[in-house]
C-alpha cells in the first residue's frame, strides 16, 4: 500500500487534469464547428511521402473544426495497406501507388471508387555543386560516376527499371537503395553524383540537393489514389478530409511539394 | 526453471514460427540461384574479415581498459561502446562523414590516392566492424579482469618483456573470453544491415549481403524473404557449432577445470 499510494495520487490527478482540460473545450465551442458538424476523431493512412502536405491539410481542417482530431498514420503504402486488411480502424487511406490501394479494394474495404489525386515522377537528385556534371539519364550509364538508384523490389526501383528501358540505357549504379529516403540521403551527403528519386523528394530535401528534370520521366508516373473506407468510424470527417485534398487548396498545397496535378 | 523456460520459449517460438511458415519446396531452388550464392559467401567473409580486424584492434584496447591504470578509462570504455547503442544506420552515416568522399578522411584519401570507400566491399568489412568490434572488446575485458594479473606481475619478474608476457601468459588465459567475444562478433557482423546498407550500399555481388538481401526480398515476397532467413540461419548456427566443438575440445585441455 506504501508504493500504491503515490500512483494512486498521481492517476487521481493526471484524471483531475485531465477532467478540467475536456470541460474548458466543451465550453468553447466554435459555431463553424456546429455548423459543419465535424467532430470526433479522424484517422487517416497515407504514404510517407504524404506527410508533410497531408499534416498541413489536417491542421487546416482541425483549425476549422475545433472539434475534430484528426491523427495520421504515415508509412509505407505496402505497410499501410497491410494494417488496412488486417482490420485497423481507420477512415481514409491514401496510397502513393494503384497497388496498394488494389490490395484494399480486393478486399472491399473502400466505400465508393478511390479517386486518383495527385502524380509523381521520378526526377534526377544531384548534389548542389552537380560534382559529376550530370546533365540527363544518359549520364547513369557513365562506369565513372558514383550512382544510386532504388532497389527494384521498391516502388521507386520499379519506376526507375521502367524509365531506363523506355529511354533504351543500360544503367551503372554502384548501389541499389532500399527506399527512396536512403538514395536521397546519400546525394545529401554529397557521396554520389547523382540519384534518381520522386520530384516531391527532390523538393522536401531543401537547399543541399538540385533536381534535373526527365522528360522520360513519364514512362513510369505514379498515380495517388485517395478513398474513404467502407467500415469508416467517422465518415463525415472522411468525405470532408477527402474533399480538402481534390479542392484547389489541396491541389496547390500539393504543387508546392513537388507533386503534380493528376493528368487524366 | 520456469523463468529459464519462459526465456528458452521467448527466443527459441519466433524462430519456430519461421520454421513452420517457410515454404520448404523453394529452399533447393533459392540455394541454386546465383544472387544468393554470392550474398551469402560476401556475408560470411566479410563477418570473418570484420572479426579478425576486430580481434587484431579489440583484443589490445580491451587490454588496455583492464590493465592500464590511467584516468580516461571510463570515457574510453564509454567511447568504445557507442557502437552499441548508436543505431546502426546513423552509425552508417557517421562512416560518410570521416570514410566518405567527403568525409574527414575519406576526401584525403581520395585526392591522394584515388582510393574511395563506400560503396565497395571493403565498406561492408568496415561498417560491420564498426557495430560488432564492441561485443569483442566487452568480452575479453571482462576475461581479462576475470585473470588473475599477478601470473603477468610473475611473468614480468622472471625477465620476460611486456610483448612475451602478454603472448606467453595473458593470451593463453584469456583465450576462452577471445573466442566467446569472436563468436559474438562475427554473429553480429553477420547480421549487420543498418550500417552496411547505409555506407556500403547495396549491390549485388559487391556489397549486397544476405541480411540486405532478406529485406529487400521482404518487400517483394515475404516467403521468399522467410527462405533466405533460415539459409542464413542454418549456416551461421553450422558454423558456430563446429567451431564450438572445435574450441571446447582446447579449452577443455587449455583451462584444465
Amino acid at each position: 500500500m506504501r508504493i500504491l499510494r503515490p500512483l494512486v495520487g498521481a492517476v487521481l490527478a493526471v484524471g483531475l487534469v485531465a477532467g478540467c482540460g475536456g470541460s474548458s473545450d466543451e465550453a468553447e465551442v466554435d459555431p463553424s464547428a456546429s455548423a459543419r458538424g465535424l467532430s470526433g476523431t479522424l484517422t487517416v493512412f497515407a504514404a510517407a511521402s504524404l506527410t508533410d502536405v497531408f499534416t498541413g491539410l489536417g491542421n487546416q481542417l482541425m483549425a476549422d473544426n475545433p472539434d475534430l482530431d484528426v491523427r495520421f498514420n504515415f508509412a509505407g503504402s505496402s505497410a499501410l495497406a497491410t494494417q488496412l486488411t488486417q482490420g485497423a480502424p481507420v477512415d481514409v487511406f491514401a496510397s502513393a501507388n494503384q497497388a496498394q490501394m488494389t490490395v484494399v479494394t480486393d478486399a472491399g474495404l473502400e466505400d465508393g471508387d478511390p479517386t486518383v489525386f495527385t502524380e509523381n515522377v521520378l526526377e534526377i537528385a544531384v548534389p548542389a555543386d552537380n560534382p559529376g556534371d550530370v546533365t540527363g539519364l544518359a549520364d547513369f550509364a557513365d562506369p565513372d560516376l558514383t550512382l544510386a538508384i532504388c532497389a527494384a523490389a521498391v516502388p521507386c526501383g520499379a519506376a526507375a527499371v521502367q524509365v531506363f528501358e523506355a529511354a533504351g540505357i543500360t544503367a551503372a549504379p554502384d548501389t541499389e537503395e532500399e527506399d527512396v529516403r536512403a538514395a536521397l540521403t546519400k546525394v545529401q551527403l554529397g557521396e554520389v553524383d547523382a540519384a534518381l528519386v520522386y520530384a516531391s523528394d527532390v523538393q522536401s530535401a531543401g537547399s543541399g540537393v538540385m533536381g534535373i528534370d526527365l522528360p522520360e520521366a513519364d514512362a513510369a508516373v505514379n498515380e495517388y489514389p485517395v478513398c474513404v473506407l467502407a467500415d469508416a468510424p467517422n465518415p463525415a470527417a472522411a468525405r470532408a478530409f477527402v474533399d480538402l485534398v481534390l479542392s484547389d487548396a489541396g491541389r496547390e498545397a500539393l504543387a508546392a511539394a513537388g507533386f503534380r496535378a493528376p493528368s487524366s | 526453471m520456469i523463468p529459464a523456460a519462459l526465456g528458452v520459449a521467448f527466443l527459441v517460438l519466433p524462430l519456430v514460427g519461421l520454421v513452420i511458415r517457410a515454404p520448404w519446396s523453394a529452399i533447393g531452388p533459392a540455394l541454386a540461384e546465383p544472387e544468393i550464392g554470392q550474398a551469402l559467401r560476401l556475408s560470411l567473409v566479410s563477418a570473418t574479415l570484420a572479426t579478425l580486424v576486430s580481434i587484431v584492434l579489440g583484443v589490445p584496447i580491451a587490454w588496455v581498459l583492464a590493465r592500464s591504470q590511467a584516468r580516461g578509462r571510463s570515457l574510453l570504455r564509454a567511447l568504445v561502446t557507442v557502437p552499441l547503442v548508436l543505431p546502426p544506420v546513423v552509425g552508417g552515416v557517421a562512416l560518410f562523414l570521416v570514410l566518405g568522399r567527403q568525409g574527414i578522411v575519406g576526401s584525403w584519401l581520395d585526392e591522394a590516392f584515388g582510393i574511395t570507400i563506400p560503396f565497395t566491399s571493403t565498406a561492408v568489412v568496415i561498417a560491420e566492424t564498426f557495430v560488432a568490434m564492441p561485443f569483442l572488446v566487452i568480452s575479453v575485458e571482462g576475461a581479462l579482469r576475470a585473470a588473475d594479473a599477478r601470473f603477468e606481475d610473475v611473468a614480468a619478474t622472471l625477465g620476460a618483456d611486456r610483448w612475451t608476457t602478454f603472448r606467453r601468459v595473458t593470451l593463453p588465459m584469456v583465450a576462452p573470453g577471445i573466442a566467446a567475444g569472436a563468436v559474438l562478433c562475427w554473429a553480429r557482423a553477420l547480421g549487420e544491415f543498418g550500417a552496411t546498407i547505409t555506407f556500403a550500399g547495396n549491390f549485388p555481388g559487391t556489397t549486397q549481403t544476405m541480411p540486405l538481401a532478406v529485406y529487400l526480398a521482404l518487400q517483394r515476397d515475404p516467403e521468399a524473404a522467410i527462405v533466405l532467413s533460415l539459409v542464413l540461419l542454418a549456416v551461421s548456427l553450422a558454423t558456430l557449432l563446429l567451431l564450438r566443438d572445435r574450441w571446447l575440445g582446447r579449452a577443455g585441455v587449455g583451462v584444465g577445470s
